[in-house]
């Protein structure tokens, strides 16, 4: 299975690369060749860093490729900033717009007695109709670092709970994304990165 | 819930994990990526890999065991010692590590801190502290004093001012080390941690003494810690990540079990 994964020079690419190939992906990297988002099976956009590294998204073009990939049917997974882009903006960077295929933005952790950022391993409460989260467990942890978050709404696959309940997965049809860090998340992370790699469109039965 | 993360730390000099005792006595406890494969397997939430190697030559056989390590190891890597500048920071990224620990050049250079952290992000940077606390100082605790050169010479810093500034320069985390209970196994240095865990609004790594379970459910109550390093106490089959984790939850702390 091919993946194109996006290079914009946010955060270590090394290790989503070597978490997709172990599970069996053949992965290629892109930071600007719209040629390869226009023949992509798959794409992944991690990131970890700051939202505003997005905007090299939209100076390479990189944003209306992927927004036509996303309605051909490529199935799209961000990571991290990644899942944060497919939304509207983050108070991060509140100049710099996202892909809004989710209407809404995400905002910093409010001000608890509790650390920011989140850091470390937590749990998922999955939605039963994930695809993407198919087979996790409760008891089952996955690795996060993070000080920004995505609103829970009825596109949220898993919500997690620091200091508030939080979407830490997305999905919509062919769209979806993870908070955590599938590549940095042992076995549970692999099994997400093999959901990912076998989703197939669902046909409707005529 | 958020867990609390046991971190496995190997130390690394020449390739080769080694541990001593209050940063002396050396002994040869295997090779880095077994080593960190096994930890990970057993349930260590995060592998540090600590390079004590002196010489400049080591910087390469660093590199080699870095890529080595983080070959098919899938929980977060972070690597430390002997990092000065952004540029190495890089270098160690590029071979696979996650995070980078910045120590000694960060006291000579704090601005190392917000270099690496503008180009890899705050979630890359830990800020390392070796702490002595000083015996004959009104609070041993607050006058805490930084030591780098493996112990060796003081900062002329104090402990809880410096990790301060660690995290408004953009460090994402502490790893604070106890040296007067390093390799001891006698227990953390609770106060000290907790004292450093309420200054800043950034996780809190402690290190030095893990001994026994209790020492750990102690670290993480009383000392506040965010999570809990050990190194000799995974070596030479004493304990496991496995074993230790259940212990913990068994005792109520809230730890990550591995499947």
């Amino acid at each position: 299975m091919r993946v194109t994964v996006i290079d914009y020079k946010a955060g270590n690419l090394t290790s989503v690369l070597k978490a997709l190939r172990h599970v069996g992906a053949e992965a290629e990297v892109t930071d600007g060749d719209l040629k390869l988002i226009e023949t992509a099976e798959r794409i992944v956009l991690p990131g970890v860093g700051h939202f505003a590294a997005t905007q090299r998204l939209d100076a390479t073009g990189l944003t209306p490729a992927i927004r036509a990939a996303i309605a051909r049917g490529v199935p799209f997974l961000g990571i991290c900033v990644g899942m944060q882009w497919l939304y509207a903006g983050s108070s991060e960077a509140p100049e710099q717009p996202g892909l809004a295929h989710f209407a809404e933005s995400c905002a910093r952790f409010p001000e608890s007695n509790q650390k920011v950022p989140h850091v470390g391993w937590n749990s998922l409460e999955v939605r039963k109709n994930s695809r993407l989260l198919a087979g996790v467990e409760p008891g089952e942890f996955v690795y996060f670092t993070h000080s920004y978050k995505a609103p829970v709404t009825a596109d949220t696959a898993a919500i997690t709970h620091y200091i508030e309940p939080f979407a830490s997965a997305v999905e919509r049809a062919n769209v979806m994304g993870v908070q955590f860090h599938p590549e940095k998340s042992g076995a549970t992370g692999l099994k997400i990165l093999r959901n990912f790699l076998s989703w197939k469109e669902k046909r409707t039965e005529c | 819930m958020l867990t609390k993360r046991i971190i496995a730390c190997l130390d690394v000099r020449d390739g080769r994990v080694v541990k001593g005792v209050q940063f002396i006595d050396i002994v040869d406890a295997g090779d880095p990526a077994t080593q960190a494969a096994r930890h990970a397997r057993e349930g260590a939430d995060e592998i540090v890999l600590l390079d004590i190697t002196a010489t400049h030559e080591g910087r390469s056989t660093l590199l080699d065991t870095v890529r080595r390590t983080a070959r098919e190891l899938f929980v977060p890597f972070c690597v430390g010692g002997g990092i000065a500048s952004a540029k190495d920071a890089e270098q160690v990224f590029e071979a696979g590590a996650d995070k980078v620990s910045v120590n000694s050049a960060a006291l000579k250079d704090p601005m190392l801190i917000d270099a690496i952290g503008r180009s890899f992000g705050a979630q890359a940077v830990v800020v390392a502290i070796d702490a002595r606390r000083d015996p004959q100082a009104a609070d041993p605790v607050r006058d805490a004093q930084v030591f780098v050169q493996g112990g060796r010479k003081p900062a002329g810093r104090r402990v809880v001012e410096w990790a301060r500034e660690a995290e408004d320069r953009g460090a994402g985390e502490i790893l604070l080390t106890s040296m007067n209970s390093d390799g001891m196994r006698t227990g953390f240095d609770c106060e000290l941690t907790a004292a450093v865990s309420e200054a800043v609004g950034i996780p809190v790594i402690a290190s030095g003494g893990a001994g026994t379970v209790e020492h750990f459910v102690n670290v993480f109550s009383r000392g506040k810690a965010d999570a809990a390093l050990a190194a000799s106490i995974f070596h030479f089959g004493v304990s496991s990540a496995r074993s230790l984790k259940e212990e913990l939850a068994r005792a109520g702390v809230s730890v990550r079990l591995p499947c």
